[in-house]
């Protein structure tokens, strides 16, 4: 047993050692511990180098409020976690753990140099100081201040864990399970309801696990809430509190086992919906403010109890304590029952309780009242303080090995204000405590500030005869924020506690200023000479306490991030070897590739086949709309902007959507069934969008309509067959359908069977040849589909891909919407102004057709490009120019929409959108790119037979 | 994360199950020739973007579809309450006593 562990304290398990790795040294501590308080027994108090400074640090505190022992945990290949306190990683068999910030070693760190220079370092220093040359600040700054400054590092490796979530459904949710906790979930467990408790520590119970006395109680409390059937939850942090009752929480599953024996997910996030909320959240102790308070050995009283109590360990033989608050003294008492020697208390107020002087004295200590600790010694831990009488220069030199800081206490608000609650301040305290009502929540306990205030003073910092500009009083211990700085903030004009934080970083680690926001405002408040109060509290935000990625994310990641979706014909696809590309959340084949051929190569033997043979296509991710009713008709010709009424059943027609700005929305073929049916298609993509906005008018602006729509993307499998021998490939297998070029003109619709299946026929064509899409149940599609597939075989079928099918397409100027448009073209811009029902009186976005703004000469609009140089394609996207080498910055009059390689034409192709573009054809314009500047010809938006004679094969 | 009463399922559900929809009480006009350049751009893009009590449309769509309107308060995200389509626009809070469709 080492000289620090105190035998028969704790409730750690002696007899049974521990053995870990702290900075590749083993060490052994015991089951029960923390990394901290098995550090604290093995005689180590160093264990980190500050942020910015790297100065050593040691323990502040015993729980989540810790702001200096961050270490980086290492429980395998992709699973090193950074910034971990030491005081929530709980000892285990085989944990292995390294300091941060600091190189070569902890005890020795180049990085501290940084200590020397720190006048250079003050508040807002790199906001003033890398500010230009900005490149510099890519190069050099911030890979130099990254290395410097900074705490862990990011794994690399992708995290091999699982994670998990769960939805809780309760009436009361407790959270913390400290003395108030349970004492609400008692009061709640004979009701019926269903009750849930958490916490965030391994054991229930919150500072009554450092108090013996009430052990008793807590172990007969946690079996009366077992049999009651409260669901009592430890390991598990109330991370955020949202509206309505709901709280996320997040449960660490395996992080305390050994990693050979952890199995199952690492963590669970609870999103928890609760009728109503108990916040008993507890407090954290402050520390002081005063030179060198940083010192390894300085610690939070409060913390010093808990590693007295909880783990029986000493953090001191000869312990100092810096008290302004009443709470210390208790400390002191049990340190010196425990036979931990008490070097001496300083209080800062000139007259003690009778009641504590007297028990002070019975157990020999030295009192020194009226008198602060104006600083620390030692190197890497403290070995002794300096104090002098409140006022006065007659300085005093006390040897220690710690030194302990009880400055009051601050309620855990952080849910409360989450949920926008409001807090009020509580002078007797000295802090904020929560104030009003909230929707279904309440706090209790020492969250809402129902601490015994004893008597305190709450100092902004502790008064020293030193000239403050000669040493450093730190506020926020993780940021390295002294003092000095927030005054140094406020001298420069900041008023708003909001800025000051900002600019001093007060605050802003991971431990989000638990133990430095209130020191911090008290400082900012002096120094503007307001109180606390009218200063006021940056807000809380969502975690609590650092949080996982996996965690949020759960299973939704790799395949489980979104669905796939996957025609009846994918698998086919699949098996032929196609390579796939994501359209919306489709999976779709892009090109068949034969043996070593590359895109291109595949993509011109399938542009040719469909061009001088046939071509198959799996076109089911089209969107499909079923729109029924006595007013269907009259409700398409007020969305769309084409003629419906007229449309006779039997044929179909180019739809074109536009929002009610005139702006092109989305585009595809409907065809009417009968007088009161319509078979709709959008584009893949805006399936969804279109449904949605049709809804909206249909339920909110035309409710008097009597229409009906359903999606049914989903029950039709798409199959395009495109090309002069497409006919020939479904003829033997079409009945009830006559397929002459007489009887099924292009754009006529018709219905029958393919295959021995229902099929509902569109003579069409997205590739400018001959084309049928022949739409069957989608439980038939694959199987018509290798039928159709054998039957071609004959004709030289081709399967083709999304590739080709834009290539084509392309090749024709048939634009595909969200590609060639963007959300600012109109009918008109896009060159599809036949489209528009020039007799209609109204339809959706026909009014901002007529804005002066909409009839522009100078708007982009769609043309043809083509490169000088045949064999080079242009980039998508990339900017057009009148003007080459005109001086920057050159005016850009359009951009490329679509640029393919052209089999057809044996050249380059794109479409592009140009200011006033038609009235530019045959002009010549240019397109800079990276290494050369290429000249382009305007050209109508279509390149390959203008006068559609192969519609018809 | 929010509950919103849907009116026509009238029960509270969670906020995921419901889109946005913009302001409520915009009606599209019955003939949009009849309006100015002005009147038009006023009605499609000048909103009220309140502080405090805005109504504004919902759609509950990953559960009955339907289009709703609500009032929230855009300051403490509470929703006062939500109606259905085509009701009358509430008045203030304490003086209202219309048809909410479902209450809140």
């Amino acid at each position: 047993m080492s000289a620090f562990r105190l035998p028969g304290r704790g409730r750690i398990d002696v007899a049974r050692p521990v053995a870990f790795r702290f900075d590749g040294k083993a060490m052994t501590g015991a089951a029960g511990d923390t990394l901290a308080s098995a550090l604290l027994a093995n005689g180590v108090h160093l264990v980190g180098r500050s942020f910015k400074y790297h100065r050593p640090r040691g323990l502040l505190g015993a729980g989540v409020e810790e702001p200096n022992a961050l270490m980086g945990v290492d429980r395998g290949p992709g699973r090193h976690t950074a910034n971990v306190r030491a005081t929530t990683i709980e000892l285990h068999d085989d944990l292995t753990v390294e300091t941060q910030n600091r190189w070569p070693s902890l005890g020795f760190d180049l990085g501290a140099a940084t200590n020397l220079l720190s006048p250079l370092f003050p508040a807002g220093f790199y906001n003033k100081t890398f500010m230009w040359p900005r490149s510099a600040w890519e190069t050099l700054y911030e890979p130099a201040i990254r290395r410097m400054a900074g705490l862990g590092k990011a794994p690399h490796a992708i995290d091999p864990d699982r994670y998990t979530a769960r939805h809780d459904f309760v009436d009361l949710l407790i959270v913390g399970a400290g003395r108030a906790g349970i004492e609400a979930a008692l009061a709640a467990s004979a009701s019926g309801e269903r009750v849930m408790l958490i916490d965030e520590q391994p054991e229930l119970g919150g500072k009554l696990l450092a108090n013996p006395a009430r052990w008793d109680w807590l172990a007969g409390a946690l079996t009366r809430l077992d049999d009651a059937g409260v669901v009592c939850l430890s390991r598990t942090t109330a991370i955020g509190l949202y509206h309505d009752g709901f709280v996320g929480a997040v449960e660490r599953l395996t992080d305390h086992l050994p990693p050979a024996t952890a199995t199952g997910p690492r963590e669970r996030l609870h999103r928890i919906r609760a009728a109503r909320i108990v916040l008993a959240t507890g407090a954290i102790e402050r520390p002081l403010v005063f030179a060198d308070n940083d010192r390894p050995g300085v610690m939070l009283a409060s913390a010093a109890r808990t590693y007295l109590h909880r783990y029986g360990v000493a953090v001191g033989k000869r312990v100092a304590l810096m008290v302004t608050h009443d709470s210390g003294y208790q400390v002191a008492f049990d340190l010196a029952e425990a036979g931990i020697g008490i070097a001496a208390i300083v209080d800062s107020r000139p007259d003690l309780d009778p009641s504590l002087k007297a028990r002070a004295s019975d157990l020999g200590l030295e009192l020194i009242p009226h008198a602060v600790v104006i600083g620390t010694h030692g190197a890497k831990a403290v070995t002794g303080i300096t104090l002098a009488p409140l006022g006065s220069r007659q300085v005093r030199k006390i040897a220690c090995d710690a030194l302990l800081m009880a400055g009051g206490w601050t309620p855990t608000v952080h849910l409360w204000s989450h949920g926008k609650g409001k807090l009020g301040w509580d002078e007797a305290l000295g802090a904020f405590v929560p104030e009003g009502e909230m929707d279904r929540v309440t706090c209790t306990g020492a969250c809402a500030g129902a601490i015994d205030p004893g008597h305190g003073v709450h100092a902004e910092a502790l008064w020293s005869p030193r000239d403050p500009a000669s040493f450093k009083a730190f506020v926020d211990l993780q940021n390295d924020v002294t003092a000095r700085d927030i005054r140094l903030a406020v001298r420069e004009g900041f008023r708003s506690i909001e800025h000051i934080k900002r600019y001093t970083t007060n605050g802003m680690a991971t431990d989000q200023g638990k133990t430095s926001n209130l020191n911090g405002l008290q400082v900012a408040a002096g120094a503007l000479g307001n109180t606390a109060p009218q200063v006021g509290l940056t807000t809380f935000r969502p975690p609590y306490t650092p949080t996982t990625f996996g965690a949020l994310a759960g299973s939704a990641k790799d395949a489980l991030f979104q669905p796939t979706r996957k025609t009846v014909i994918d698998s086919w696809a699949h098996a032929q070897g196609a390579v796939f590309e994501n359209v919306a959340q489709w999976r779709r084949a892009r090109y068949f590739p034969r043996a070593s051929e590359d895109m291109d190569a595949a993509v011109a033997r399938e542009c040719r086949a469909v061009r001088t043979g046939v071509g198959m296509f799996d076109a089911s991710t089209l969107g499909k709309i079923e729109v029924v009713g006595p007013d269907a008709a009259e409700f398409l010709n007020r969305m769309y902007t084409n003629p419906w009424k007229a449309l006779a059943p039997g044929r179909c027609r180019y739809g074109l959507l536009l929002g009610e700005d005139g702006f092109i929305r989305d585009d595809g073929v409907a065809a009417r069934l009968a007088d009161d049916r319509f078979h709709v298609t959008t584009t893949t993509g805006g399936a969804a969008r279109v449904l949605g906005m049709m809804e909206d008018y249909l339920q909110t602006e035309w409710p008097d309509l009597d229409v009906w729509l359903t999606s049914t993307t989903e029950q039709y499998a798409v199959i395009a067959l495109q090309g002069p021998r497409a006919r020939d490939v479904i003829a033997p297998h079409v009945e009830g359908v006559d397929l002459s070029p007489e009887a099924l003109p292009h754009m006529a619709y018709a219905e029958g069977r393919i295959c021995g299946v229902p099929m509902r026929l569109f003579r069409v064509s997205f590739t400018g040849e001959l084309g049928f899409e022949v739409n069957v149940p989608a439980g038939h599609g694959l199987a018509v589909w290798e039928a159709l597939w054998a039957e071609g075989q004959r004709h030289g079928i081709t399967a083709y891909g999304t590739e080709t099918m834009h290539v084509l397409r392309a090749e024709k100027g048939y634009i595909i919407v969200g590609q060639d448009s963007d959300g600012t073209l109109t009918p008109d811009d896009a060159g599809i102004g036949w489209a528009v029902g020039k007799k209609k009186l109204d339809f959706v976005g026909r009014r901002s057709l007529a804005r002066p703004d909409m009839l522009l000469p100078d708007r982009k609009q769609l043309v043809g490009l083509l490169t000088d140089d045949p064999h080079y394609v242009l980039e998508e996207g990339a900017q057009i120019v009148d003007v080459p080498n005109a001086p920057v910055p050159v005016p850009m009059i359009g951009h490329v929409t679509s640029s393919y390689h052209s089999p057809t034409l044996g050249r380059s192709i794109a479409l592009a959108v140009v200011a006033g573009g038609r009235a530019r054809i045959g002009e010549t314009l240019f397109v800079p790119m990276a290494d050369k500047t290429h000249r382009v010809t305007v050209s109508e938006p279509l390149f390959y037979d203008r006068e559609g004679a192969r519609l018809d094969g | 994360m929010l509950l919103i009463h849907c009116p026509y399922c009238d029960e509270p559900r969670p906020e995921i199950e419901f889109g946005y929809a913009g302001e409520a009480h915009i009606a599209r006009p019955i003939n949009p020739d009849d309006l100015s350049d002005a009147e038009w751009e006023t009605y499609l893009f000048v909103r009220t973007n309140a502080r405090g009590r805005h109504f504004e449309r919902w759609r509950h769509v990953h559960g009955c579809g339907r289009f709703f309107n609500a009032v929230r308060d855009t300051v403490t995200d509470t929703f006062e309450r939500t109606y259905k389509a085509g009701v009358a626009r509430p008045g203030e809070a304490d003086s209202w006593t219309g048809d909410t469709g479902g209450i809140v």
